[in-house]
This record gives structure tokens, sequence and C-alpha cells, in this order.
């Protein structure tokens, strides 16, 4: 309980100190940053013990076990191995740059943060309104410090693999803004704390409005942290290490870092935007709760976490199991596929929100509760939204095959051949002498 | 090839510079210390050199000098991932040079152990050429496997990748006990495990596109390049030393030989799964029927064969590996030669990358299934 009533306690201890002004609007927010910063780290260390763990459970193996029991503390022993390790610089290198591109891929992944709401009250940092514009604004500064870490390494791989990035995170990340599109006519609003409102208010996940919209925005957000199957920028087998070939001791960590934050922002929107953020599932009621206001903003947290959580584990879970796309099919993927799919997705999310509007009142039939806080929608309204997004599905299966029926990938089942076998006959026994004898004979 | 006159036309109409890049000797993925050479215009490949000899040890020089029972453990460091199939070829060649009449057991024992090497070298393949394209578990899943076969080996030969297995005439030992019983949990076990590996790779759509149409050789070309192994018979060519000149036990034994259609890096890789499950019958069949005796040959105390040219070859796991000897009566060999499957393979990249990305170099490099220590010798 004593922790629980910490808040307080520091709060009436800072007033002692300094006026009302400065705890409320420079010392709290510097208190929230640092926990967000900290709690993320951990969070980001704890992604890669997990990532070793689950990997190793897929490929019948132990993963990390010495260091800590079960290995816990293998993510500290490493982050200690790579602070002593060599900071390494090639002679070649365009020194300024090549020291700056790993702080620009950390701050782009970790500033995305500030907007994320891990749960109620205390637990966001800033509730901008344009929480979505800034999250894809910010993420796609992360694409610079590849390249510019690319550029700089002097290497051929490096170079390669910074090129990969770049054309891959733009051709992403427009499918990724189209894909978000969706969500937002539900909520009506950019504010991420906005969202998760209005998947409260009308008290259903935007997942089940948005199914198409969900799995583009998550295969975008995979392709756009350069994650496997689409991590052809550090691809291993073909660039050595892509981007960061040159790169060893912290900077290298610092890219790594990045990586994994980058992973965790992409969850934590996936959360906000489809999956109900820190709400409680099918619960939202707590949100009156007088008197343990602290322990519900907690309990929110990790509710958020599980979450964004379980996104993490599909994300291992593909890395794990898929082969790596070719630069060339990727962006296939990226145009062909997911850019069609999320402007087909807009049209009918926009075209079903009109029907549902329009059938408001026609016979008697009652669909729209109220749209000041988002789109709150009667029983009706939902089964009638959710039934056009499983409609959705195959519409848009349906007019991708269509735009796709000629080319290679689509038809690669009917590609896919058996091979003959043949029982050869027996033939003569082995080993015959050649015949001529050579000359030369000492 | 309509992709080479693209890139052609693209460079002289832009003049573009192209890129040279030095793929290895230290890359991930060029299975040891091969040194490719590829000219890039973008990321396509428009030229592409080889250059081996990083592993340089001169075997057929070092043979020279030694006699021929000292030879054979030199012979199975050449492809070290499968040491059992090119000690067999080796004795085989000296104990067809003699005359020697190896009993049946040891025919049996030697076809057994070389089919678990096939499939050890083929699971091998397996896992680092997924892994190349990029699924990485694979690779762990093909090793708990091959680790089954490695403690036979243990069990039998006293090491596990190095393993000295044969002697001129025969066996060094007689099986183990409980050899059959090992042999035959591992043929029970194996159909499920390569049924696995099929579910996660060969219906995938992401393989099937890195796999279909990369890196094509028609019949005839995999014929005048002299390829051999899974990687002629991928073409379509039925060719099998197995069947063709059957050596060690395999006269006895039904099998079928897996073909392909297209010649590409998905034929291939069809071919190498089907044979492991024919290798798997082979195994089978041979520890059903394995007939009781002696495993060694009378053989004489000095071994000096007749004065001649002998050329002995064995359907090993990568291709046709050939041992070509020319004896002058002592006991040391005049000249020896090495037929190297994966030499000779590897004659074909050029022709399969050109016009293809740098990421299907790689997969090339791995449906090729080469291995260092044999090609640099």
């Amino acid at each position: 309980m004593f922790a629980l009533a910490a808040p307080t306690i520091i709060d009436n201890l800072l007033l002692k100190f300094f006026s009302e002004q400065t705890v409320n609007y420079v010392i709290w927010p510097l208190i929230q940053v640092g926990l967000v910063v900290v709690i993320t780290t951990g969070w980001v260390a704890y992604a890669t013990y997990l990532e070793r763990k689950i990997s190793a459970f897929m490929q019948a193996r132990l993963g990390p076990m010495r260091v800590g029991p079960w290995g816990l503390l293998q993510p500290i022993a490493d982050g200690l191995k790579l602070l002593t390790k060599e900071d390494f610089i090639p002679e070649n290198a365009d020194r300024w740059i090549f020291f700056v591109a790993p702080y620009i891929a950390v701050v782009a992944a970790f500033i995305t943060l500030a907007v994320v709401p891990f749960g109620p009250d205390w637990a966001v940092i800033t509730d901008v309104n344009i929480g979505v514009l800034f999250v894809l604004a910010v993420s796609s500064v992360g694409v610079l410090a590849l390249i510019l870490a690319g550029w700089s390494s002097n290497s051929k791989y490096a170079l390669l693999g910074a090129l990969r990035s770049s054309a891959q995170m733009v051709s992403y990340e427009v499918s990724m803004g189209l894909a978000i599109i969706g969500a937002l006519m539900f909520a009506r609003t950019l504010s991420m704390s906005g969202v998760v409102g209005a998947q409260a208010s009308d008290k259903i996940w935007f997942f089940f409005y948005q199914p198409i919209g969900f799995v583009i925005f998550l295969i975008s957000g995979i392709a756009e942290n350069n994650r496997a199957p689409f991590d052809l920028p550090e691809a291993e087998s073909e660039l050595v290490a892509g981007f960061h070939t040159e790169y060893s001791g912290f900077r290298w960590s610092l890219f790594f870092m990045a990586e994994y934050a980058a992973m965790v922002v992409v969850t934590a929107v996936a959360t906000t935007l489809y999956l109900g953020g820190w709400y409680f599932p099918f619960v939202y009621r707590f949100t009156e709760a007088r008197g343990y206001h602290t322990a519900y903003v907690v309990i929110s947290l990790i509710v958020f976490l599980a979450k964004a959580g379980l996104l993490l584990y599909l994300y291992f879970w593909l890395r794990w199991t898929l082969p790596r796309f070719r630069y060339d099919q990727l962006m296939d993927l990226g145009w062909k596929w997911m850019l069609p799919a999320a402007l087909i997705n807009i049209v009918v999310t926009a075209l079903g929100i009109g029907v549902v509007q329009g059938l408001d009142g026609v016979r008697g039939m009652h669909t729209i509760v109220s749209i000041s806080s988002g789109l709150a929608l009667t029983p009706t309204g939902k089964i009638i939204t959710v039934g056009i997004g499983i409609a959705n599905l195959f519409l848009t299966a349906g007019i991708l095959s269509l735009i796709n029926w000629r080319s290679r990938d689509f038809n690669l089942k009917k590609q896919r051949r058996q091979i003959r076998l043949v029982d050869l006959p027996k033939g003569k026994p082995a080993v015959a002498p050649v015949e001529t004898v050579s000359e030369a004979r000492p | 090839m309509h992709q080479v006159e693209i890139a052609t036309t693209r460079q002289s109409l832009l003049d573009a510079p192209e890129m040279t890049l030095n793929m290895g000797p230290q890359h991930p993925s060029t299975h040891g210390v091969l040194r490719v050479i590829l000219k890039l215009d973008g990321e396509t490949v428009i030229d592409l050199d080889c250059d081996v000899g990083y592993l340089h040890r001169g075997m057929e020089k070092i043979a020279e000098n030694r006699m021929y029972t000292m030879i054979a453990p030199y012979w199975d460091r050449l492809d070290y991932i499968a040491a059992v199939s090119n000690g067999l070829v080796w004795v085989e060649t000296v104990e067809q040079m003699m005359g020697l009449d190896v009993p049946k057991r040891a025919h049996y024992i030697r076809t057994i152990l070389t089919e678990l090497n096939r499939i050890a070298s083929h699971l091998l393949w397996l896992g680092t050429h997924a892994m190349d394209i990029g699924a990485v578990t694979i690779l762990l899943w093909a090793f708990r496997e091959r680790e089954e076969i490695l403690k036979i080996f243990e069990r039998q030969f006293g090491a596990r990748l190095t393993c000295h297995a044969w002697r001129v005439g025969g066996m060094p030992n007689d099986a183990y006990d409980g050899f059959v019983e090992d042999c035959q949990r591992f043929v029970d076990n194996f159909p499920k495990r390569l049924d696995e590996y099929e579910t996660v790779l060969s219906e995938n759509r992401i393989w099937l596109s890195r796999t279909v149409g990369i890196g094509i050789i028609s019949g005839e070309d995999a014929i005048a390049i002299g390829l051999s192994g899974p990687a002629l018979r991928g073409s379509g060519v039925a060719w099998d030393i197995r069947k063709s000149r059957p050596y060690a036990a395999y006269a006895d034994m039904d099998f079928e030989v897996p073909l392909g259609e297209n010649g590409d890096t998905y034929d291939r890789y069809l071919v190498r799964m089907e044979e492991m499950r024919q290798s798997r019958r082979i195994i089978k069949q041979a520890i059903e029927n394995l007939p009781d005796g002696p495993v060694n040959a009378k053989v004489p105390k000095l071994i000096k064969p007749p004065v001649g040219d002998y050329y002995h070859s064995i359907e090993g796991p990568k291709g046709e590996i050939g041992c070509y000897l020319v004896s002058d009566g002592t006991q040391q060999p005049w000249r020896v030669r090495v037929r190297p499957p994966c030499f000779i393979n590897l004659q074909a990249l050029k022709q399969m990358c050109i016009g293809h990305l740098v990421a299907d170099v790689v997969a090339i490099i791995g449906t090729l299934d080469i291995v260092l220590g044999e090609i640099d010798r």
C-alpha cells in the first residue's frame, strides 16, 4: 500500500522545496520520462532475452542458461560486455556521421514513446492531439540513421544495406499510414489516448472493425522495423550485417536497442489503435474506481504490456519461422499487395460508416449511440460494422487476386512441382581398370 | 536470360559504374573460404568470378609420398561433411586394384554407414541452405537429426566428424553391439522429422518465391559442365552411380532415383529431400538383411598394387567422387587425382547466377552444396 501511495508522499515532499508550478510542469514530467525510459530500456533488454528463450524453445534447445537462474541476468552481462568493448571506427569512414548515426536511431525510436499511452493518468507522458501523426513522423526519422550509418561506413555491404533500408522503409511507411486511417475514422481523433477512449466508450476493440487494417499495420510494422522476414537491410547471410557491418561495441548496441525499441513502439501503437490500449479486455468499468487510483493505473500498465507482449511474441514467432524475402519481392509485396489493400480498406470503411449512419433511424433501426467520443455504436450497428469488416476480408482478397492474377508470386503454388522417381536399371560392376597405361614412368 | 539483357542495356544507357563486390573469403554464407568476385549493377549480378584455393593443403601431392593404407585418413578430410563416403572411394579403389574379395557383411555395413553419411550431409545442406535464405530454425532442427547419426558414428568409429571409417579390405571393427538397434531407431524416427521440415519449407510461399526459377541450369548444360549428384539430377538427368555402376551392396538394394524437371533451386531442394527418404529406405533394407560373417578380406601385409591406371568413383552426397590412381608397383602411388564433385559443381555458379540478385547468389551457393575442403584440397 505504501508503494501505491508513494506518488502522493513524493508530491507533498516536493512541494516543500519547489513551487507548485515547478513540481507540476517540470519535476513530475521529468520523473515520468525517466520512468518510461528506464522501463522501456528494461523491456527492450528483456525482449532480447525473451527472443533468445523463445527461439530456443522453437529450435529444441535451452537458450541462455548460464548467467543467473535460467540465464535471467544475460541481458545485463551482454550490456556490460558491449560497454567495455572497443569502439572501432574504420579509417576511411566519415567520422562525424559515423558517430551521430546510432544516436539518431535510438532517439527516433525512444522519442515516440512520449505519446504512447501506457495507461491512464500519469502513465502517459504527454497526450498530443496529433499523437498518431507524431508517431508516424518520428518513426520515419529512424530511416535516416540507417542511411547515414550505411553511407558513412564506407563499406559496400553497409551501403547496400542502407539502400535497401531506405527503399523498404519508404514503401512500407505509405501502407502503414494508410492502414491507420480506417481505425481513425472510428476514433474521430488523432490523439492516442483519444483512440483508447473511443474504443472504451464503444466497448469494442477496433481490431474487430478493422481486421484488414490491423493485418496491414502489423506487416508494415515488421517491415518498418527491419525484422525477419523483412530484415533485408541487415540480411545476415547476404550483407554480413548490412548497414551496421562496421559498427562494434556500444555504438552497435545502440542500433540493436533502437531496433528493439522500434519494435516495442510498433507493438504499442498497434495495441493502442486496435487492441483497446490499456483497458482490461471486455471490462471498461474500472475507470471510476476511486481510492485505488494508483493500483488501477499499475494494473492498466500491466494489461498494456501484456497485450504488447503478445504482439511481440508474434514478431518472434514469425522471425524464427519464415525465410527472408528478396529485395524485389519485398517491393512487390509492398506496392502490389499492401498498398492496394490499404486503399480498399479505406474506401470500404468509409462506405461502411456511411451505411451505418444511413441506417440509423430507418424503420426504427437504431445504430449509433453517440459520436462525441469516437463512433459509439449500438449492438445492431456493431454487428453491421463487424460484418462489413469480415466482408472486406473477402473483397480485398478478391480485388488483390484480380490485380495480381498474372504475377509470378500469385501463381507460385501452381509452379510447385512434384519430382519424378525413376527406378534405373542396374549396370555393370563398379571398377574397370583404364586400358591405357601412361607412358611417363620412373 | 532476359534479365541479363535488361541489365546490360541499362548500363550502356545510363553509363552507371558497376560495383565490384568481394563476397568472401570471410562471409557468413560462402560456406567456408570461397571468394566470389561479383560485378554488380545495382543489386543485379552482371559478372561473377570464383577465387578458390584458400584452404589448399596439397592432398594429392601428400598422397604420392604415403603408403596406400596411410593415405586413407587424409582422404576423409577432403569433404569433411561426408568423411565416410570419401574414405570409401579410396579403400574401394585400392581393393579393386589389389583384386581383394571383401566379405558381404562388410559391404552391407559400408552401405548403411555411407547412406547415414549421405543423410547427415544432406541435413547439413538443408540447414545451411535454409539459413542462407533466412529460415534459421531449420538449421537447428536439421542438426538435431544429424546428431543422432553422429552418435552412431561416434560409437562405431570413435569420432564424430572426421571419422576414419574403413580399412583396405574391410572394416577396422565389426559393427558395435546395438548398431542395428540404433539404426532401426533412426530409421523409425526420421520420416516424421523430414515431414516436419517439409511442412515448414516445401509449401512456404516465401521459400517458393526464393527458390522457384532461381539458378536454372538445363540438362545439356549440366552434362557439359560435368555436374553430378543432386545438382545433375535436379536438371532431370537420370544418372546415379549407385545404379549405373553399383558398388558396395547397392546391387542388392531396392531404391529409386528422384529427378527434377527445370533444374532450378527448388528442384534440387526436392531432389535432396527425396534422396534422404530413399537413403532411409536403403538403410532399412540393409539392416533387415544384414548377413553374418567376417568383415575383413585376407589382405597381404604389404599393399603393392600391380602397375596400371585405375579409376573408381562412387555416388557421394555431393556428386560423383572419384579417385584416379596410377600405380608403379611400389607401396606408394605414383600419381593420385581426386575427381571432386564440389569443385566441378561450383563451375556452374557463374552460369546460374548472372542476371539474378545478390540474395540469389547466396541461395545458389547454398543449393550447390559445396564444401571448401574438397574444392581447395
